[in-house]
């Protein structure tokens, strides 16, 4: 094992983006992220890499396009507004087949909102992050070391599944230390992309990488051969912690920080004898469906804990069929909830002792 | 039998799309050409822009990346970044330019970013039917200036070479027309130079294209090529804004 | 025992209030505890007031957002005033009784008064009483081995500002006295 340094997560996403291949980064200022573009502007230059700071968010994203389009491993990061600029150009790559790297340091909204820690762009994340029949990658770390390792998962399966792909974090993560250990990525393969449009070299029949298809039959068949593709990662790619689940009358459910919150929060109704337990989704899409659906025979309610007015509730109604009662409980605009609150909401369900 | 006349390989066998008149097909030719000359078919990616020429990318034999609207220059910028060795162009006209990625192409110029541009300017948006540009000329009538541009509402046309000469990272900013041989000939030789340029590693170089739109100015193939001699022009002045390497006036 | 701090650091933006939490993380690090640290951000940081949580614990740190601290360092009167009364009954208040002209008015919890910023001032030590308050806060709650906290101040010292390190260390066995 590597020795284990305090990083700021914003600071060990950019590191492990590094380890993990990425040579290009293209970003624009906004709080809570700035770190992770500082960060690579002095790391970059070191390892022969770019970083570009682009005139809008709108540029950046749209550098990654060209730059992943070519075949490298490109990223680009902001907070909630600057994602909303960015999902033009996430929607153009998830249309066009091309992997990417964007990372959500999400903070209050909507509008300019806040600049505190949020969790109110799940729905932007998961469901439309950009116009268009189409899904991309979601991770959702709680820790920085799940950040650092979070990065390389996304950038695999990314190229793996070519779609570009999203790290879900929030203010704090990106804000707060914690140990961590970064993997070497010095020995990394990274794939061959026999679709880059890198120059044909006068070799093989020219690229396109494109969107358009005015042929609405042409459009629907690759519109559905990608949902293919998305059945088959929804089927093996599902990522969720379980904690205290087996014997949980009442499971709570959250990510991210949130997640961490709810720990604490479940630790403090065992110590009461409460049968609680906590589901804690990593991806987010695809969602942890089976986790859900195997807690739901046990279990006899749940609560959704989010930092927003409630957003992931859906999806966990979803996983169910509503089969057990889906309580809520989030703060929002930049507030974090507490063990305490999490816990008095855990009571007002009626755990029982 | 001598071949006289035969098509650049840099372009596809695919037939263009182009309307009756318009000059998009001259200025494909002239890339194209330029492309063969110099011998980098297999290092070239071309950007396609949003507007008539969104399909190009059919069109020539070099990789081809669809951009979003007005976003070209960034997407070049990407694709610079990733392979500095490969010769990246982008193809745009006047509303993706020099209204919805007028940003974009600030910047990548003043980046000094060592791009290619060729810059189709036929004072109108073609492909959505014909509404106003950017580069709409005071009086213009168009779809949606149907008493002619009113400068006191819509403002005044962007002159975009004579905007981006100011820019100390572009290496050539160069207005042409291809309305006749002579000008074809002067396009072309700039359009080379601006390929050179990048080669060179110079800087950004740009080649705004006086182009026709007949269907949308509402006019015969021939009288089209006279009105962007006698409206256009005088506007839009042909010639050579800046020549120079990149940074060369702070040296 | 268990450990289980939850210590809030605040005062000035330029008081060294971050770096003061970085170095308490770094020495529970030092002893292989869970630890988190969370800095306030924002337009607050930039000359208004600067906080950070820091958390060492036995134990996976849920919210790294501190909010009922068991030890609190003060060192502007805004400070003082914003968590005084956040502190849990029996905390630990460690107040830089140069810079704040307050005494604590609860009984429920134990209260020091180390006139940090003087007390750097006279020993050459400018920039440094957050370091001292740091020392002060070890010798009452010993929250690591004398050992970790050297180790965790070598941590956080660049190395190119080696000449730091042992007025530092200096600064933490002035606090250690008062």
């Amino acid at each position: 094992m590597g020795e284990r340094f305090l990083m700021k997560g914003n600071e060990a996403l950019a590191e492990a983006a590094i380890q993990a291949g990425c040579r290009h980064f293209f970003g624009y200022p906004i709080t809570p992220q700035t770190e992770l573009a500082a960060y690579m502007s002095k790391r970059m230059p070191k390892v022969g890499g770019t970083y570009l700071q682009a005139e809008s968010e709108l540029a950046a994203a749209n550098m990654v396009l060209g730059c992943s389009s070519a075949g490298c491993r490109a990223m680009t990061s902001s907070s909630s507004p600057g994602i909303s600029l960015k999902t033009e150009a996430i929607s153009y790559m998830a249309g066009s087949d091309v992997p990417a790297l964007i990372i959500n340091v999400q903070r209050g909204g909507p509008g300019l909102g806040g600049i505190q820690p949020s969790q109110a762009d799940y729905w932007q994340a998961t469901k439309a992050t950009g116009h268009g029949d189409f899904q991309i990658l979601v991770f959702a770390p709680a820790t920085v070391q799940e950040m650092v390792n979070l990065v390389g998962k996304a950038f695999d399966l990314g190229d793996k599944y070519r779609m570009p792909a999203m790290i879900l974090a929030d203010g704090m993560l990106g804000q707060m230390m914690e140990p961590v250990e970064i993997p070497d990525g010095s020995d990394l393969k990274l794939p061959e992309k026999p679709w880059a449009t890198n120059g044909h070299q006068n070799k093989r029949e020219h690229n396109i990488i494109n969107s358009l298809y005015l042929t609405p039959q042409a459009l629907e068949k690759l519109v559905k051969e990608r949902f293919e593709r998305y059945e088959i990662i929804k089927k093996n790619e599902q990522m969720a912690e379980e904690y205290l689940t087996e014997d949980a009358d009442i499971i709570v459910v959250a990510y991210g920080a949130s997640a961490r919150v709810s720990h604490s929060a479940v630790d403090l109704a065992r110590a009461q004898g409460i049968r609680a337990g906590l589901i804690r989704p990593i991806t987010l899409w695809p969602f942890p469906t089976d986790a859900l659906q195997k807690a739901a025979q046990t279990a006899k309610k749940f609560l959704c804990v989010e930092m927003s007015m409630g957003q992931m509730i859906d999806d966990v109604k979803l996983s169910i069929n509503c089969s057990k009662p889906v309580a809520f409980y989030g703060r929002t605009g930049g507030m974090i909830p507490t063990p305490e609150e999490v816990l008095d909401e855990i009571i007002k369900l009626g755990g029982e002792k | 039998m001598a071949v006289v006349f035969e098509k650049p390989h840099a372009l596809t066998s695919a037939p263009f799309h182009y309307c009756p008149g318009c000059t998009h097909g001259i200025i494909h030719r002239l890339v194209a050409e330029v492309i063969d000359e110099l011998g980098v078919e297999g290092k070239t990616v071309g950007v396609s822009p949003v507007g008539c020429a969104v399909m190009n990318y059919d069109y020539f034999n070099c990789d081809m990346v669809e951009a979003p609207h007005g976003r070209a220059p960034a997407v070049a910028t990407g694709l610079k970044r990733a392979k500095p060795d490969n010769v990246i162009f982008t193809y745009q006209g006047d509303g993706d330019l020099a209204a919805i990625g007028t940003a974009e192409t600030v910047h990548s110029a003043t980046r000094g970013e060592n791009i290619t541009v060729i810059f189709v300017n036929n004072t109108i948006y073609g492909m959505t039917g014909g509404q106003m540009a950017p580069t709409s000329l005071p009086g213009q009538v168009t779809q949606t200036t149907p008493y002619g541009r009113d400068v006191n509402t819509a403002g005044y046309p962007v002159r975009v070479c004579e905007m981006l000469s100011t820019l100390d990272g572009v290496a050539l900013a160069q207005r042409v027309a291809v309305d006749c041989v002579k000008n074809i000939n002067v396009a072309k030789k700039a359009i080379k130079k601006a390929f050179q340029n990048q080669i060179d590693g110079k800087g950004f170089s740009i080649v705004e294209v006086l182009s026709t739109c007949p269907t949308n100015w509402g006019l015969s193939p021939v009288e089209a090529l006279d009105w962007l001699r006698e409206k256009m022009i005088p506007y839009y002045p042909l010639g050579v804004y800046k020549d120079e390497e990149k940074g060369a006036r702070l040296k | 025992m268990s450990t289980n701090y939850n210590m809030i650091l605040a005062g000035f933006g330029g008081q060294g209030i971050l770096f003061a939490g970085k170095v308490i993380a770094y020495a529970g690090l030092m002893e292989d505890k869970e630890i988190s640290w969370l800095p306030s951000y924002g337009p607050e940081m930039r000359g208004g007031t600067a906080n950070c949580s820091v958390c060492i614990s036995d134990k996976a740190i849920g919210s790294p957002l501190v909010t009922a601290p068991n030890a609190l360092i003060a060192m502007n009167l805004p400070s003082f005033d914003k968590f005084i009364d956040t502190v849990v009954p029996g905390g630990t208040v460690v107040v830089d009784s140069f810079l704040i002209d307050k005494k604590v008015d609860r009984e429920d919890v134990k209260a020091f008064y180390v006139p940090a910023t003087k007390l750097a001032e006279e020993n050459g030590l400018k920039g440094l009483a957050n370091i001292i308050l740091v020392g002060k806060l070890f010798k009452e709650l010993g929250f690591c081995s004398e050992e970790s906290l050297y180790k965790a101040i070598e941590k956080c010292v660049p190395a190119r500002k080696a000449n730091m390190l042992e007025l530092n260390k200096k600064a933490i066995k002035i606090g250690m006295e008062q």
